[in-house]
């Protein structure tokens, strides 16, 4: 038993003075309370921690244990439906031990260590097991298998199997020999610190998009599965509802959603919402395939840093198990700024606007944890991050946007002003990039349409003529611009009004299924071919404008259901009656 | 055992240093007794071994290495709490400044408060009427929500916080439930004052605690009054079941504060100046709004901040907006012609509006409503925009069209006087009369049926008037 003490006080971080018995990112219990603390520098004279909780009423003296271990996180069934803080302290738990407001020092099994799972071996003695391997499963919610496996770093021969049945999650329910002869028994669960990326075998090409239900997404800045997304935005123009649109309608099979120095009410929001929402896939409830992990803005700091690996974690846990997993984290920003904040009380050497020198790689660390792969036992996982980020003064310039942007591939640039005029999801369109969509080509051509490329390419050279010939109008106004210019501008606003813009609180627009977002761009189009075709041979424009078409096609995507895609034929042949009629006037 | 420290190590800015001292808690209270017989107030801020740092509220003026006997109370700051609060004055930590001697304290708690569970909390669904078109309309607030005004020097940001305050407390039906928290940081006597008076006239004095630390009143104090308003806040809210409306004003006066301690301690600066750790302080503010589980009151924060230079991308209310659940923005231009209030429509916003409208809440149409008037005002900036380059009179129909909406929007819809109480029924009503200045075919955010209902009947009404 070693008897460290506590010296200095700052906020918190904390010193211990002349002691040689702590190693780097060893998790420690700092105090008489046992708050969670990790080491982050040692020297001769002092070896500092940052504590993961309020240091109010901390005195020196008090003692510092080391635990031997860097920070880890619990893995095994019992996570998804769950909410955690940012070191994996499950919050239900926490509510009934100290009640509505967080205590000090609460501490809680994570994954409760009263619940049965219902476990069905797959192994049986003799057999050789390596890390990842599958040694049970467990349904662990109504959509979820859950598959324990044999960690990374564990090797051997199956000497015991328990039999078929209900455990709890510390029960020993396999054991296997190494070849050194140690038998390392098996529990339902497993420790993995959360600085490190659990291993794979190899990884493998992003080709697959993740198919979210948002028009401006899915056709315009497509995402694919183990790719990385950035949401920048300043206050107030949506970061959030898109994160939680994303969350609730994507194809992944686990969401991961981290609310990283966010707002209280926003989680109890996503709390409430996905307990109701039922997947359109599963028809299970959402809260079955999620995990949420909240530190809120007011929860200390420390343990906002350490949120967003415990995330990933647990993402890369999932993948492993051969599930497509989508983390959200809202926003790293507040992370960046945690990071700036520790950085500060250590008295390091600042770079750009505070932030420490070692932001970029320590961004870079995070995302690289993304990716399509094939895992330790073959199956095939990924993870995709789509990070919001919440740039100061709206200045996309600043060292977060700018640092993210190196190393996501796509960047859905949220702006300000078609916030303003209500414009949702106020994703630029210009500003905005997916450099994914080459990857993604064979498979919207395969198993959606094989034009769908290139009528994608068509809906984003209008929106760029549209974006020019404003510049015009803004000086001139749009009246004396001459036809085929003016269809551009009216075509441009069905597609903004009518495809872009998005009602997350309509029953059928909220989630819109590729083939419908196909037809609708195909129509849009149809129309606007035909429009140009009678401009040719010098109809005046006005016949168009005034026979309803506009605000008929703006209005599809409500008078569609998705179910009734039949319905789209109608609109062709109403466009070529119209087009029609006005040729022969 | 008290242990008297005599003497000092140390004296910079607000900050005195002790040394040889064995036991100190971080954040602990010390007392310093000063040789005149004074007594000031300090707090620990940083501990190594045996060094202590001490931030004194009152400020050290007065005091040399070896005029002061120290003690520590051997607690963090902690606020004496009863409902006799309600209708006196106290300074910033708490201590009654109205002359009408201590309160019967029946417990105290730690000023600091603790994070809410996200679990524990209800989400907020309960609108409150402020009887104020562009808030009840366009940003709606919320019991239980931070929504804070955005204002600029000589704007009308007080006025709009009182008629906010008088007009919530005649929605509420249980008028006996409602009290007001009201915290001054850094604000003139006359402010103050101003605040007292209109309490007094709508006869809500004696619901109202009042947190004063004027401009001339210590900075460090001023630090700690908005926590020790929301502990009282939480107190009244959260134990005594009662719907506790908080307004914080000066909450850029609040940073400012805590820029000066910070770089008297010589922590490393972030943007312009402000600590790195602002947004954490600023949150561990705002959040402490809410509903919780099981408990019926709420504490719902009206903050009050003036943007210095009218600049919304100043650090303070930069940080402020990514914290709170939305924002009242003042515009001076609207200010400067005469309209009252002067709410600049377009980046106001209310985050928790979505869900406490509509059916059920208010009325059916006004989600819909809403969004049109803001795309609708969003094409007005266009037209006039496009007026300003070529003329008004060369712009075509339509254009026209939206500069008269423009005019009818903020003349008869955003403007009203300060005493004016209006029902949601007739704001909503109202937004529909002034949508007829445009034709039907421009309302593309309303679906038929709505429209059907709502805007034909507007348009006949105003038919019928005109005949």
């Amino acid at each position: 038993m070693s008897n460290n003490c506590l010296y200095g006080i700052n906020g918190p971080v904390v010193t211990v003075a002349n002691t040689t018995d702590f190693s780097m990112q060893e998790m420690v219990y700092v105090g008489k309370d046992h708050l969670v603390g990790e080491v982050i520098n040692i020297d001769r004279k002092n070896t500092i921690i940052q504590v993961y909780e309020v240091t109010t009423g901390l005195r020196p003296g008090e003692p510092v244990e080391p635990t031997g271990s860097p920070i880890s996180v619990t893995l095994g069934p019992g996570l998804l439906s769950n909410i955690f803080d940012g070191i994996e302290r499950p919050l239900r738990e926490i509510e009934k031990q100290s009640g509505a407001f967080i205590a000090r020092g609460s501490n809680a099994d994570p994954l409760g260590a009263n619940r049965l799972w219902d476990v069905t071996l797959t192994v049986k003695p003799g057999d050789f097991l390596i890390g990842g391997h599958v040694y049970a499963e467990c349904p662990e919610t109504q959509s979820i298998l859950h598959k324990i496996m044999v960690p990374p770093n564990v090797s051997g021969t199956v000497t015991y199997t328990a039999k078929n049945g209900s455990y709890h999650v510390h029960d020993r329910i396999c054991e296997i020999e190494d070849k050194f002869g140690n038998k390392i028994p098996l529990t339902l669960c497993q420790k993995w610190p959360i600085r490190n990326s659990r291993p794979i075998k190899n990884r493998l090409p992003c080709t697959i998009p993740l198919i979210t239900g948002q028009r401006v997404i899915d056709t315009l800045l497509p995402i694919a599965k183990g790719g990385t997304a950035a949401i920048p935005g300043g206050f107030g123009t949506g970061k959030t509802m898109t994160q939680h649109q994303l969350a609730k309608w994507c194809d992944a099979d686990i969401i991961i959603y981290v609310g990283c120095g966010e707002r209280g009410n926003e989680m109890t929001q996503v709390l409430d919402e996905f307990g109701e929402l039922i997947d359109p896939r599963t028809g299970r409830r959402l809260t079955d395939r999620t995990v949420l992990i909240a530190n809120t803005s007011n929860m200390p700091v420390a343990a906002r840093e350490a949120s967003i690996y415990t995330g990933i974690t647990l993402a890369e846990y999932y993948r492993d198990m051969g599930y497509s997993v989508a983390m959200m984290a809202d926003s790293t920003s507040r992370w960046a700024e945690a990071l700036r904040e520790i950085s500060g009380r250590l008295e390091e050497m600042p770079a750009e606007e505070g932030f420490p020198a070692y932001l970029p790689s320590r961004l870079a660390e995070f995302y690289e944890r993304a990716g399509r792969v094939s895992t330790l036992s073959g199956a095939e996982g990924s993870i995709t991050i789509i990070g919001a980020v919440s740039p100061q003064g709206s200045d996309f310039s600043e060292p977060v946007t700018q640092n993210t942007k190196r190393f996501t591939r796509v960047f859905w640039a949220l702006d300000k002003s078609l916030a303003y005029a209500r414009h949702y999801p106020a994703i630029n369109w210009t500003d905005s990039y997916s450099e994914y969509d080459t990857d993604l080509t064979s498979y919207y051509e395969e198993n959606v349409d094989h034009n769908f490329m290139k009528y994608r390419l068509n809906l984003m050279s209008v929106l760029r003529e549209e974006s020019q010939l404003m510049e015009i109008v803004k000086l001139i106004g749009a009246d004396v611009l001459p036809d085929d210019q003016r269809l551009i501008i009216d075509i441009a606003r069905v597609i903004r009004v009518g495809f872009l813009q998005q009602n997350a609180y309509h029953a059928d627009d909220t989630y819109v299924p590729l083939k419908k977002q196909y037809l609708m761009m195909k129509t849009i189009l149809h129309l606007l071919d035909s429009a140009k075709k009678l401009t040719a041979i010098g109809k005046p424009i006005s016949l168009i404008t005034n026979s309803g078409l506009y605000e008929k096609l703006i209005k599809m995507k409500y008078d569609i259901p998705n179910n009734r895609l039949d319905m789209f034929d109608d609109y062709m042949a109403e466009i070529d009656r119209v087009v029609n009629e006005a040729c022969t006037k | 055992m008290i242990i008297e420290h005599i003497g000092l190590d140390e004296v910079s800015g607000s900050l005195i240093v002790l040394n040889g001292i064995k036991d100190a808690g971080y954040e602990e209270v010390v007392k310093i007794k000063m040789s005149d017989g004074t007594q000031r107030t300090g707090r620990i801020v940083q501990i190594d071994g045996e060094r202590v740092v001490v931030q004194v509220f009152e400020g050290s003026r007065g005091v040399s290495l070896e005029n002061t006997h120290t003690i520590l109370e051997g607690h963090p700051m902690e606020l004496k709490l009863s409902t006799e609060m309600l209708g006196r004055v106290f300074d910033g930590v708490g201590r009654p400044k109205d002359g009408l001697g201590e309160i019967f304290c029946e417990c105290s708690r730690d000023i600091n408060g603790s994070a809410i569970n996200p679990v524990s909390r209800v989400y907020p669904r309960d609108y409150i009427c402020t009887g104020i078109s562009a808030i009840d309309a366009l940003s709606t607030l919320i019991r239980g929500q931070k929504l804070p005004i955005f204002s600029g020097y000589g704007m009308k940001h007080n006025e709009l916080a009182v008629q906010i305050v008088r007009q919530a407390k005649i929605a509420d039906e249980q008028g006996s439930n409602f009290a007001v928290v009201f915290a001054a940081m850094g604000v003139k006597n006359d402010v103050a004052d101003y605040f007292r008076r209109s309490f007094e006239a709508s006869g809500v004095l004696e619901r109202v605690v009042m947190f004063l630390n004027l401009s001339s009143d210590p900075i460090i104090e001023r630090t700690i009054t908005p926590r020790s308003a929301l502990t009282a806040a939480e107190y009244l809210a959260f134990e005594k079941g009662m719907h506790i409306l908080v307004v914080m004003t000066d909450m850029s006066s609040y940073s400012e504060a805590l820029r000066e301690f910070s770089s008297s301690k010589g922590e490393i600066p972030g943007r312009k100046g402000y600590p790195g750790y602002l947004y954490s302080d600023l949150a561990s503010l705002y959040e402490r709004a809410g509903m919780i589980k099981g408990k019926p009151g709420s504490v719902t924060q009206i903050p009050i901040l003036t943007m210095p230079n009218d600049d919304i991308t100043h650090p303070v209310p930069d940080l402020t907006g990514y914290i709170t659940e939305g924002q009242i923005v003042l515009d001076r231009n609207l200010d400067g012609l005469g309209i009252y209030p002067p709410v600049s429509v377009l980046p106001s916003l209310s985050r928790l509006m979505k869900d406490g409208i509509g059916e059920g809440y208010t009325r059916e149409d006004h989600a819909d409503l809403a969004n049109q008037l803001f795309a609708a005002y969003a094409k007005v900036q266009d037209a006039r925009s496009l007026a300003s380059v070529i003329g008004e009179d060369e712009l075509s129909g339509i254009d026209k069209m939206y500069i008269d909406f423009g005019k009818k929007f903020e003349n008869q819809f955003l403007s009203q006087r300060p005493t004016e109480n209006r029902t949601i029924e007739q704001t909503l009503d109202l937004g529909w009369k002034i949508l007829t200045t445009l034709p039907r075919t421009e309302l593309d955010r309303v679906s038929d049926e709505l429209l059907s209902k709502y805007y034909d009947k507007a348009v006949k009404d105003k038919n019928s008037l005109s005949e």
